[in-house]
C-alpha cells in the first residue's frame, strides 16, 4: 500500500515537472517578459496598425473556419459512426490525414493546386478570385488543419449513444431531419462543443500552413502567429512577446470555455 | 391483422429469416418466442420498418407497407433498453410523437397526463429518464409508443433488462393494459414463461423459421416438433421419446409398461419433488412429483422403482 502511494506521488511529480518544464515555465516567461516594459508599452505594441490588422485577420479566418469544420465534422462523424459502406477504413484514415501531415506540406500542396501556376490557379485568377496570398487561401489552409477535431470528438459520442433513440424517434413519426435536430444533435451537443473549442484554438494558433499560403504581407495577409514570428526575427522581442501574450490570452479564453463545458459533458 | 408473407432476411452469410409467413390477428397479444439468433427480433423489426426484408411483403390492416419507412407505418415500438430520450423530461418523451404531429399544446398535455396515469407515472412529468428506475423508464417508453395511437404495438424483449421481480410485475401489468387498450400487440421474448403467462398466441421460431403457431396451451400440450416441446417446458427422455417430467409416474412394484430404474437422487423443491432416475441402459430420467405423491411413495436414493407414462407420449419419437 505504501509503495503504491509512493509510486503515485512519484508519477504525479514526474507529470508536473514535465508540464512545468515544457509548458508552464515557457508560457510564464512569455507573460513575464511581456509585461516587463510596463503595460503602456504592451498596449502600444498590440495596437499598431499591423497588429490590429493581424488580430482582425486571425479572428476573421477563425470565424469562417470554425462553422465550416463544425458542419463538415458532424456530417463526417455521422457517416463514420452510422454508415455501412465499403472503404470506410479509408475514409477514417483520410479524416486523420491533417493530424499526420505537417502543416507546411499542406500549405505547399495548396499552392500546387490553387497557386498561380497550380491546377485551378489560372482559372480562378481569370474569374478574379485570388486564393493564394489572400484570405481564401488562409481559410482553406485553416479548414484543412482543423477538419479532424469535430469529427474525432463527435464520432465516439455517436457510437456510444447508439442509434436506438433515433430509431425510436422514427417509429414515432419523426423525419430524418426532425430526428437529427431533436434527438441526435442534443445527444452529441457536448461533443460538438468540445470539438468547436479545439478547432477554435487550433485555428487561432495555426502557423505552418498559413505561413506558406498567406505570403505574409504585412497589413494584408499577416495573421497573429505570423506577426509574432516576424517581430521575433526582427529582434523586436518586446513586440513578439506582446503579440504572443495576445495569442495566449485567446487560447486561455478558449480553454476556459472548454473547462466550463467539461463537467456538463460528463453529466450528459 | 398483420400479415407477413414469404419474408427472407440475410445479414452477410447469416440467414436471419428464411421464407417466413405469419398472420397476427387484430387485437391479439402475440409472442414471437425463440432462442437468441432465431430471427424473432429481426421479424419484429421488419414489421416495424426498422429493417428491410430481402424478399417478401408485410401487410398491416390490408395495406402493403413493405416499402414504407417506419415513421409512416402507424406503429409503436418499445426497445429492450428503453431508448429513452435522455435530454427530455418524461412529459416531452411521451409527447414526442404528438409534438412531431404539431398537435395543439392543450391536447398534448391532456393526452400525456392521461397516458402517464395509464402507466402509473402520474406526477412524473418533470422528471428526467436518469431519475427513473428501469421499470419506470420502460413504462414511460410504453406511454410514448401509445401516445400516437398506433395500429400495432411492437415490443422487443421489453422486460429483458429488468430484474426478476419487476419483470413479473410488468408482465401482469402489460396483460391488464392490453385487456384495456386492445391494440394489436407483438411481443418478442426468449422467455417461454413470459410468453405462456401473458400472450394469447405464440409463434415459436428457431433458426430463422417458424416452428409452430398457436395458443400457449395448445403448443404446450401438442407441440409439433421436439424443439417446440423442449423450448416450452421441461422435458426428459424415456427410451428415446421426449416426455414432460410431470407426466411420468413412479411405482415401487412392477407394473404393466413400467420400466425398471434406480433412484439416483431425490431433490425437494418446495412443493415439487424431482426424482432423478437411471434406467438399465444408463439413461438418466427426471420425474416430477408433488410432495404428497413423493411422501406416499417414500422413495430414497438407491431404491429400485418402475417408471411409466400414464398417458401416451405427446411428442413424436426421436
Amino acid at each position: 500500500m505504501r509503495t503504491d502511494r509512493k509510486t503515485r506521488w512519484g508519477l504525479r511529480l514526474v507529470a508536473l515537472l514535465y508540464l512545468a518544464l515544457l509548458l508552464l515555465i515557457p508560457v510564464g516567461v512569455v507573460l513575464y517578459r511581456t509585461f516587463e516594459p510596463g503595460i503602456g508599452a504592451v498596449w502600444d505594441s498590440v495596437t499598431t496598425p499591423a497588429a490590429v490588422h493581424a488580430f482582425q485577420l486571425t479572428l476573421t479566418a477563425t470565424v469562417i473556419t470554425v462553422p465550416l469544420v463544425t458542419v463538415f465534422g458532424v456530417l463526417l462523424a455521422l457517416v463514420l459512426a452510422r454508415g455501412r459502406f465499403p472503404g470506410k477504413p479509408l475514409l477514417e484514415a483520410v479524416v486523420d490525414l491533417p493530424f499526420a501531415i505537417s502543416p507546411v506540406v499542406v500549405g505547399i500542396a495548396l499552392i500546387f493546386v490553387y497557386g498561380r501556376t497550380g491546377w485551378f490557379g489560372q482559372d480562378l485568377a481569370d474569374a478574379g478570385i485570388q486564393v493564394i496570398f489572400s484570405l481564401p487561401g488562409i481559410v482553406i489552409a485553416t479548414v484543412f488543419v482543423c477538419l479532424p477535431f469535430v469529427a474525432r470528438e463527435v464520432t465516439p459520442v455517436l457510437r456510444e449513444v447508439g442509434d436506438e433513440q433515433e430509431q425510436a424517434a422514427a417509429t414515432l413519426g419523426a423525419s430524418g431531419w426532425q430526428t437529427f435536430w431533436r434527438i441526435t444533435l442534443p445527444a452529441i451537443r457536448w461533443g460538438v462543443a468540445y470539438g468547436v473549442v479545439l478547432s477554435t484554438a487550433r485555428a487561432v494558433g495555426e502557423f505552418g500552413a498559413v505561413s506558406v499560403v498567406s505570403g505574409k504581407i504585412a497589413g494584408e495577409t499577416e495573421t497573429l502567429t505570423l506577426l509574432v514570428e516576424k517581430r521575433f526575427n526582427n529582434f523586436d522581442l518586446a513586440g513578439a512577446y506582446a503579440a504572443s501574450a495576445l495569442l495566449a490570452l485567446i487560447a486561455l479564453v478558449t480553454l476556459m470555455a472548454m473547462t466550463l463545458i467539461k463537467p456538463r459533458r460528463e453529466e450528459a | 391483422m398483420i400479415e407477413v408473407k414469404g419474408v427472407t432476411k440475410r445479414f452477410g452469410d447469416f440467414t436471419a429469416l428464411d421464407d417466413v409467413s405469419l398472420e397476427i390477428p387484430d387485437g391479439s397479444l402475440t409472442a414471437l418466442l425463440g432462442p437468441s439468433g432465431s430471427g424473432k427480433s429481426t421479424l419484429l423489426r421488419i414489421i416495424a420498418g426498422l429493417e428491410v426484408p430481402d424478399t417478401g411483403t408485410v401487410v398491416i390492416q390490408d395495406e402493403d407497407v413493405t416499402n414504407r419507412p417506419a415513421q409512416k407505418r402507424g406503429i409503436g415500438f418499445v426497445f429492450q433498453h428503453y431508448a429513452a430520450f435522455k435530454h427530455m423530461s418524461v412529459r416531452d418523451n411521451v409527447a414526442f410523437g404528438l409534438t412531431i404531429r404539431k398537435r395543439p399544446k392543450d391536447e398534448i398535455n391532456a393526452r400525456v397526463d392521461e397516458l402517464l396515469e395509464v402507466v402509473g407515472l402520474q406526477g412524473y412529468q418533470k422528471r428526467y429518464p436518469s431519475q427513473l428506475s428501469g421499470g419506470q423508464r420502460q413504462r414511460m417508453a410504453l406511454a410514448r409508443a401509445l401516445a400516437v395511437e398506433p395500429r400495432v404495438l411492437l415490443l422487443d424483449e421489453p422486460f429483458g433488462a429488468l430484474d426478476a421481480k419487476v419483470r413479473a410485475e410488468l408482465r401482469a401489468w402489460l396483460r391488464r393494459l392490453h385487456d384495456e387498450v386492445h391494440v394489436t400487440t407483438v411481443l418478442v421474448t426468449h422467455d417461454q414463461e413470459e410468453a405462456m403467462e401473458i400472450t394469447d398466441r405464440i409463434a415459436v421460431l428457431d433458426g430463422g423459421k417458424i416452428e409452430q403457431v398457436g395458443a400457449p396451451r395448445e403448443l404446450y400440450d401438442n407441440p409439433s416438433t421436439e424443439f417446440v416441446m423442449s423450448f416450452l417446458g421441461p422435458v426428459t427422455k424415456v427410451e428415446g421419446a421426449l416426455v414432460r417430467p410431470h407426466d411420468l409416474s413412479i411405482f415401487t412394484e412392477p407394473v404393466d409398461g413400467g420400466i425398471e430404474a434406480q433412484v439416483l437422487r431425490v431433490v425437494h423443491l418446495g412443493f415439487e419433488v424431482r426424482v432423478e432416475l437411471v434406467l438399465g441402459g444408463g439413461e438418466e430420467v427426471s420425474v416430477q412429483l408433488t410432495r404428497a405423491e413423493a411422501e406416499q411413495l417414500e422413495v430414497a436414493d438407491g431404491d429400485i422403482v418402475y417408471v411409466r407414462e400414464p398417458r401416451p407420449a405427446a411428442a413424436p419419437s426421436a
